[in-house]
């Protein structure tokens, strides 16, 4: 079992990683924003498996956080761009 | 056994969520890389959490995780549309590919509003009678 955790931590880290180059390359302010979104995502997966490797279950009360929060920004950056608000791609 | 069960939910969960990254690195405009990431990354998480409910296997924390993937099956949805919209009228570039774009037409990105199809002489005279529904 720990095995697998390792690994799947392994996979989910490289998966931030490529979604952090997407944050750094995107050529337009939304593609970043998608990209934030799936890194929000994806820290909910990491979060749930470090709750599995620990035996501690409140850390799904801090994934539930984190999902919110991505949730959140994701509509403030929607509602910023609609507004036209100064851009600098 | 369940362990095995959960093995496999651990993983396959880190696979798609590794597979929504893939995507977002390497299609070619907003709109598919927004295809690619909410589906399998909301998938990645399910999986997860099912694999952390059958883990702890108490009433609260069951109920947590399931919580957990309703939320996301809620908002997953909700956030892709307001960002594919504000992405739409900001104006990024569709794929050299794409075949159809209906909003194209009917939409003026410079009043901002949309064509119903419906625009004649006649509905444009037309004054509002008291048998309209509200």
């Amino acid at each position: 079992m720990d095995t697998v955790i390792l690994i799947s931590q392994v996979i989910m880290s490289i998966a931030l990683i490529l979604t952090f180059v997407r944050v750094v390359r995107g050529p337009s302010l939304p593609d970043r924003v998608v990209a934030l979104e799936l890194f929000s995502t994806t820290l909910v997966g990491l979060v749930g498996v470090y709750a599995i490797k620990t035996e501690v279950a409140s850390f799904l009360d801090a994934a539930i956080v984190v999902a919110l929060m991505g949730f959140l920004a994701a509509i403030g950056f929607a509602r910023f761009l609609e507004r036209g608000g100064p851009r600098d791609d | 056994m369940i362990d095995f069960i959960k093995g496999t939910l651990i993983l396959g969960g880190a696979l798609f969520m590794l597979l929504a990254s893939v995507g977002l690195l390497r299609l070619p405009d907003l709109l598919t890389r927004m295809h690619a990431t909410t589906k399998a990354a909301a998938l990645g998480v399910i999986l997860i959490m099912l694999a952390a409910a059958m883990h702890f296997a108490e009433v609260g924390i069951v109920a947590r995780s399931f919580a957990i993937i309703l939320f996301i099956l809620m908002t997953a949805p909700v956030a892709a549309h307001v960002i594919g919209r504000a992405g739409y009228f900001v104006g990024s570039k569709l794929w050299s590919g794409t075949i159809k774009d209906e909003l194209r037409p009917n939409y003026d990105p410079l009043t901002h509003e949309l064509k119903s199809g419906l625009e004649t002489q006649e509905n444009a005279k037309r004054q509002p009678r008291d048998t309209d529904p509200d």
